[in-house]
């Protein structure tokens, strides 16, 4: 057989004393997409981060074309030809869609930008992904959605011999992951190599070739796709078979917590009606685009709604901030984790603390102690896996990243907890642990709204499932009559 | 072309373009002398400096830096060319004006290589070269003063050649603002301040150095600045320790006016040459009015603020969310 295009072995990586590579293996080949699949925290985004230069790794060797590669900055990586799809967004919001995809290599005559062919390219590129959109909009004002797929075309788009995707299609619709999974195939065709990251195994048994399980930081697996089912590759991510449940436990429900009249936000959503009991989950689908995040970002106050009325436990709410609704016991946990719901420059004991620092600080002032007490308090009612409540956010798996950023709104002792995409990007067993977090919470008569794309999660845990259909709602359904495909019928386009 | 016209309507730099004319045509009604053909060509030519020090203080803002240290880079180089002058009459100007370019790029570079290698905050940083070369000017000079009859003819003449009408430093204005806006839209280099500004963590994973970058915005700045120290010196033809003295707030404030942003990746040259005129006029307009020069600084701080808080106001209405995104 030919000399792999990428061999890595024996890599390793530790964050502050806490490994997160123990046993890096990996080989990529040319025309070939390889899966990388494992839960959160099992290292695959510490090994993209080391083929980016990002991180460097403690031990071990990467080679290209059978040579030794130094990858000690990204800088480094473009040069290799390696390129990576991360899983947040890297772009510049004031600049134009255009400028976003050439960034790395803008075209030249004369020694000058030539933006007729960055334009025209731009066009081009993005149609292979059927987003039809003016190359000169400014980056910021597109969709999160069409950000993602632009950011999918700048790493395509170029001469790359290797291109690593770290979970694709976590913010994309159902047709755009289609369209991204042909353009995968034509990679491929193309003689490139594919390392494909994601959740989504339906995806992975689509498209690879190859698969690699990591768990705790090794490669524990790998194999042919073609002799990989669903559960044989669960049960190499978990090391025993799991069938995802949902543990909903019926709660008393209580009085309502919640009532929205008529909501509206110009060129968002309008006449939007609904109410949330204490003890009930109400789950919120949508395809994305729908207009739910933005509803939930209006009931926190942190935009403000142009009609309609919110009462929260009997009160009406005029948020004119999130402060306004955080003091009326509203709770938000965003979707964004990285750039909205974490401080990931801080650490855990600051991150939960932010919001109650008045109630928690004595005489005034700050209270380090209290503020550290807290956290470790949450760190092991919610099981955050860490060294201490001193380490750093962004050192955390995106499951304990999660559960981190619940504790926080946990803490400030809300009556309604809103959750948008609660399980975004997190791996199968952090998952459960979520869920058996929300349905306790649900339990102990915290009012909770849940917004999600997945389909298992909203039928398995909502007690009412509200369905929105391009800024209005398109159906409501009850526990015991709703079924995928009704709720799917009435989230996609009649 | 097409993208130098899209330039032209955009509403921005349109919004500030009215904002001046009709500053201007205030200032006109009031003061017909300001309308004449002498009075716009004066200034025109007061603004001069402004534009010249606007245009490399927009290339380090665009990285999300600062560059305090301009007016004092000033005063230090035009304070050696003075003493070159001096000490050697025969050296020909030509050599003084590349003299100084060179040492305010040294300068310049200098604030870049520390902000660089040891990856500390700009702002600091030129606080504290700003205070250092204003220091030196002191010590360069022991403190005396060089007056016009210490300066060659030559010296002082070169900044007042007419070339077409125009004064050399007005010429000199405009080629660096047409120079800049064609660096900062139409070459590789320039359009990286703007990553780098705009995402420095962004830039940095495509393969693009935040500190080469900023070293070569603040080595511009730091030439233009020692440029302008010439060209002070022998306009006002005396060079001491306070020349120029506050000069670089005037120069930033000229930057935020014309829409370039503090915080980086935002900001264009066109927008830049007007912000500068706007402060020319106001400077040149506020004392037909007969205050007294107090007065007059706190009345154009007044409107310097208020214009700012305009341009952020706008801002904020285009981007609509109270919650802001946070850049990684």
């Amino acid at each position: 057989m030919a000399t792999p295009l990428l061999r890595i072995s024996g890599v390793t990586k530790s964050f502050g004393g806490v490994p997160a590579l123990t046993q890096g293996e990996l080989t990529l080949r040319a025309g070939e997409v390889t899966a990388l699949v494992g839960e959160n925290g099992a290292g695959k985004s510490t090994l993209v981060k080391i083929l980016a230069g990002v991180h460097r790794p403690d031990a071990g060797t990467v080679e290209l074309d059978g040579r030794p590669l130094r990858v000690v900055s990204p800088r480094d990586a473009v040069r290799a030809g390696i390129s990576v799809i991360h899983q947040e967004l890297i772009a510049f919001d004031d600049l134009s869609v255009a400028e976003n995809l050439f960034a790395h290599e803008m075209p030249t005559q004369h020694g000058l930008v030539d933006w007729r062919s960055m334009r025209l390219r731009c066009t081009e590129l993005l149609a292979q992904l059927d987003l039809h959109i003016d190359p000169d909009s400014r980056f910021g004002d597109i969709s999160v959605a069409q950000r993602h797929l632009v950011q999918i075309a700048r790493a395509v788009g170029g001469q790359a011999r290797i291109v690593i995707m770290d979970e694709p299609t976590a913010a994309l619709s159902h047709h755009e992951a289609q369209r991204l999974l042909a353009t995968v195939r034509r990679l491929r065709a193309q003689g490139r190599a594919v390392l494909y990251i994601s959740h989504k195994l339906e995806e992975v048994l689509a498209i690879a070739d190859r698969y690699v399980v990591f768990r705790d930081g090794a490669a524990v697996a790998d194999g042919a796709i073609a002799e990989a089912t669903r559960e044989s590759l669960t049960r190499a991510m978990v090391g025993r078979a799991v069938n995802q449940e949902f543990p909903r436990t019926p709660a008393t429900i209580g009085a309502e917590v919640l009532l929205v009249e008529g909501l509206a936000r110009r060129g968002e959503f309008s006449g939007v009606g609904f109410s949330v009991r204490a003890g009930e989950i109400l789950g919120v689908y949508g395809l994305v685009g729908a207009g739910r995040s933005e509803i939930m970002r209006t009931l926190f106050g942190a935009k403000s709604a142009s009609e309609g009325r919110v009462v929260v436990c009997g009160r009406p709410l005029r948020a004119s901030g999130p402060y306004d609704a955080l003091r009326a016991g509203v709770a938000f946990v965003p979707e964004d984790r990285q750039n909205e719901g974490a401080l990931l420059t801080r650490s855990i004991a600051d991150n939960i603390a932010l919001p109650s620092l008045a109630r928690l600080a004595r005489l005034g002032l700050c209270s380090p102690e209290r503020e550290k007490q807290l956290a470790e308090k949450w760190v092991e009612r919610l099981q955050i896996k860490c060294t201490d409540s001193t380490q750093h956010v962004e050192n955390l798996s995106g499951g304990n990243q999660q559960k981190v950023v619940i504790a926080r709104a946990l803490e400030t002792a809300p009556r309604l907890l809103i959750l948008d995409e609660p399980t975004k990007g997190i791996d199968v067993g952090s998952k459960a642990a979520v869920y058996r977090l929300i349905d306790e919470l649900a339990q102990r008569g915290l009012a909770i709204v849940m917004v999600s794309s997945e389909l298992p999660e909203i039928l398995g845990m909502s007690d009412r499932i509200l369905v929105m259909r391009r800024g209005r709602l398109s159906g409501s359904f009850e526990r015991r009559d709703a079924s995928a495909e009704a709720v799917l019928h009435a989230a996609l386009d009649a | 072309m097409k993208s130098f016209g899209r330039d032209l309507i955009d509403s921005r730099e349109t919004g500030l373009a009215f904002f001046v004319v009709a500053t201007f045509m205030a200032a006109s009604v009031m003061f017909p002398s300001f309308a004449s053909v002498s009075g716009m060509l004066d200034t025109l030519d007061d603004t001069s400096i402004l534009m010249l020090l606007a245009v490399g203080q927009t290339l380090v803002l665009l990285t999300r830096a600062i560059d305090l240290s301009v007016a004092a880079n000033l005063a230090l180089t035009g304070m050696i060319a003075a003493l070159v002058n001096q000490a050697f009459p025969d050296v020909p100007v030509i050599v003084l004006l590349l003299m100084s370019t060179a040492i305010g790029a040294c300068l310049g570079a200098l604030n870049g290589a520390v902000i660089w290698s040891l990856g500390v905050p700009s702002i600091v940083v030129t606080l504290g070269t700003m205070a250092i070369y204003r220091g030196l000017v002191f010590v360069v000079s022991g403190g005396a003063w060089v007056t016009s009859n210490e300066m060659t003819p030559d010296f002082q003449e070169i900044v007042r050649v007419q070339l077409l009408g125009l004064s050399l430093m007005s010429w000199l204005a405009i080629a660096a603002i047409v120079l800049g806006a064609i660096f900062l839209r139409h070459t590789v280099l320039g359009r990286r301040l703007y990553l780098v500004g705009g995402n420095p963590a962004a830039a940095s994973s495509l393969g693009v150095s935040t500190g080469a970058t900023q070293f070569f915005a603040f080595t511009v700045s730091g030439a233009v600045a020692g440029l302008c120290g010439y060209l002070w010196v022998a306009r006002f033809a005396v060079a001491y320790t306070d020349v120029a003295s506050g000069f670089e707030l005037q120069v930033i404030a000229a930057c935020v006016i014309g829409g370039v942003s503090v915080a980086g990746g935002v900001g264009r040259i066109a927008g830049v040459a007007l912000g500068c005129l706007f402060l020319g006029i106001i400077k040149n307009a506020l004392p037909l009015l007969g205050l007294s020069p107090y007065w007059q600084m706190a009345v154009s701080g007044l409107i310097i603020t208020g214009a700012v808080i305009l341009n952020a106001r706008r801002d904020r209405a285009s981007h609509g969310s109270t919650l802001v995104t946070r850049q990684a």
